[in-house]
């Protein structure tokens, strides 16, 4: 895929880092204020979108990214898994227990493992969104060929 | 019990992830964890199924207690209908992924397929278990999309068209689905079924509650394929792969759209004459016209997949009549009878719809084609596969030694009994039309020696295709036991105990 032009190109570098520093916060604060893992995560799959889409990159580097976006999202979901079921393998037999101290209200690190859970679906979505825009774009290539 | 019965969600999932990260590693890494995982959590279910507890049991994700008796945690509700539908759907899970072992070579991407059996099958297990109607739509909308995947898997013209027709027509039903939803949220404030049902007992709103119940009926008779909604039906089970077919044909229809009807009509809503009167219409229809439409397919999986329509009818009809005798308060014991013999045809019906999917595979892996009028003579070669598809073919038209004969003899007496004639009339004409069909089948795929001599280098399936079929071949013979006293009194009677007293299923989850 071609990449666009280099007005385009720097804008890009200069936004995409802020627009993943805000994807973080969301993610983040995602027991706090209004969003969390999901929405968290579409931001950040929007700031590596559009550093592919304006730098474009040939096939193999791709399919390769597209590869390794799907085992992340794979092992995401594994240690959400994981966290969930924590509880039942040390003993407490509760599913989605939420086994943490939980703090004080209000708190960056408070309620627990939730914010953990947070980070674990913010970076499964990024992942996943990621995967399906790169499968679109590997799409179009097989097919202009 | 306790807590053994999250892992018919977690373990599902936790292989479904599992496979892309090792699978590309290891290599059949992919088929012995699908099926060791399958295998697992059949014993497990079976274990339940015949531990002799019968009592209704809940689990609260997370450990949250009630708060002034109502319940806010999200519950796994586990009783008898429950167990028994976990107990179909992990055995014909194993049945099909194990068959897949030799079947899917023909693909690539079998990591891919694997992952979404599980994912179908961990959807499926979460849809009966759960006692929380927006954590049914999610686990729902888990299964039925793996699914959509599962049928375009060949990725060619057909698959890919009947993919696009079960997206936009199921997309509907999930609609319906969630509006439903929605609106008894709206009328009700909570999601738990226990609770709703003990609220809307104080509920006269009598049009809102109808408008709610035809809106569900809609969404789940889309996902259950009755017959005004059945369009999507025989392209999307006659396009996937073999053991898929096998699966959507002989569980997901059922887990996903009968199930729920079944649940949400006895033990959460009131039972009245009406909705048990549109049962009782959309389970004759279905009835009739699937098997009129099977009767002149020539394509093996749509004149199956029409059959499958046909004789869900069966079951609708049965669980109708009995809805109807407890509305009015008639004959209990001849609801009972009607509810059990809906119920027996169900789990007939997914062991011997899955076995005779699995024949056609075989048939079609063999010789390249499903269509009956280039196929004949395959019984010489092909023994096994001949010996289970006339095993299924009998089971399926009701003759005497196979379990499908009992089911739908209760479901027939029970008719008889509530007076309801018409009804049982068409239950045998169709049963009689069934077996017209399946001779049809049965000739042109097995006998016919026409095209014989064209096709001397076929041979009888590998092992794990024959192992599953002659497994399910026994177990249509095996399952007529349970018919018998003693054992009906294990598997079904519970399950028809929690239809039957149709409020004993909120009061108890409430007390617990």
């Amino acid at each position: 895929m071609k990449g666009m032009s280099s007005i385009v190109k720097k804008i890009t570098q200069l936004l995409s880092g802020m627009i993943f520093l805000y994807g973080i916060y969301i993610i983040t604060h995602g027991h706090l204020t209004p969003g969390g893992g999901f929405a968290g995560g579409a931001i950040i799959a929007a700031s590596l979108i559009i550093l592919v889409l304006a730098f474009g990159g040939d096939e193999l580097t791709v399919v390769k990214r597209k590869e390794g976006s799907s085992v992340t999202e794979s092992l995401a979901i594994l240690a959400f898994l994981l966290f969930a079921s924590f509880a039942l393998i040390i003993g407490t037999n509760i599913f989605f227990h939420n086994y943490l101290p939980e703090g004080i209200i209000g708190n960056l690190v408070s309620a627990g493992v939730i914010p953990l859970y947070n980070i674990l679906v913010g970076i499964e979505v990024a992942a996943a969104l990621f995967t399906i825009i790169l499968a679109f774009i590997i799409y179009k290539e097989e097919i202009s060929k | 019990m306790s807590w053994l019965i999250t892992l018919f969600v977690i373990l599902p999932m936790t292989a479904a992830f599992l496979i892309p990260v090792i699978g590309k590693l290891i290599k059949g890494f992919q088929k012995t964890i699908t099926s060791v995982v399958f295998l697992f959590l059949t014993v497990l279910s079976l274990f339940f199924l015949f531990d002799g507890n019968t009592e209704v049991y809940s689990y609260k994700i997370g450990g949250w207690e009630p708060v002034n008796g109502v319940p806010i945690a999200i519950y796994f509700v586990i009783d008898g209908f429950t167990i028994l539908m976990l107990s179909i759907i992990n055995l014909i899970g194993f049945f099909s992924a194990f068959y897949a072992i030799s079947y899917i070579r023909r693909f690539t991407a079998e990591n891919n397929f694997y992952t979404l059996l599980c994912l179908m099958v961990g959807g499926m297990n979460g849809v009966v278990m759960t006692g929380d109607l927006f954590n049914l739509f999610v686990f729902l909308e888990i299964a039925v999309i793996a699914s959509y995947a599962l049928v375009a898997f060949g990725v060619e013209k057909n698959e890919l068209e009947a993919s696009f027709k079960y997206q936009v027509l199921g997309g509907i039903a999930s609609l319906l689905i969630l509006f439903g939803i929605g609106l008894i949220y709206w009328k009700t404030k909570t999601l738990n079924i226990a609770d709703v049902s003990d609220i809307l007992k104080y509920s006269n709103d009598r049009s809102f509650l109808l408008f709610t119940q035809i809106i569900l009926i809609a969404g789940f008779g889309l996902k259950g394929a009755m017959i005004p909604f059945h369009a999507w039906l025989p392209d999307a089970h006659s396009s996937a792969p073999s053991p898929i077919s096998a699966m959507l044909s002989g569980v997901l229809i059922k887990a996903i759209g009968i199930y729920c009807i079944i649940r949400l009509f006895f033990n959460m809503f009131i039972i009245n004459h009406e909705i048990s009167l549109v049962f009782i219409i959309l389970g004759s229809l279905s009835m009739v016209l699937g098997v009129f439409l099977a009767v002149g397919q020539w394509d093996i999986k749509r004149l199956l997949a029409y059959h499958s329509i046909s004789q869900m009818g069966y079951v609708i009809i049965g669980v109708g009549i009995g809805m109807m005798i407890l509305a009015n308060n008639g004959n209990k014991s001849v609801a009972a009878l009607a509810i059990t013999g809906g119920l027996f045809h169900l789990i007939n019906h997914a062991v011997f719809k899955s076995l005779l999917f699995l024949n056609a595979g075989a048939i079609e892996y063999k010789t390249g084609t499903r269509n009956l009028k280039e196929l004949g003579g395959l019984f010489a070669y092909m023994p096994v596969t001949y010996s289970t598809s006339l095993g299924a073919s009998m089971a399926i038209s009701g003759i005497p030694p196979f379990n499908g004969f009992f089911s739908k003899l209760l479901i027939i007496l029970a008719a008889i009994k509530g007076r309801f004639y018409l009804v049982a009339f068409l239950a045998v004409v169709v049963s009689i039309i069934t077996l017209a069909s399946f001779m049809k089948f049965q000739k042109f795929s097995f006998f016919n020696k026409s095209s014989i001599t064209e096709k001397p280098k076929i041979k009888e399936v590998p092992f794990p295709m024959c192992f599953s079929m002659i497994v399910l071949a026994i177990l249509c013979l095996g399952l007529s036991l349970l018919i018998f006293p003693g054992v009906r009194e294990t598997v079904l009677t519970p399950v028809v105990d929690i239809l039957m007293n149709t409020t004993d299923y909120s009061s108890t989850i409430k007390d617990i």
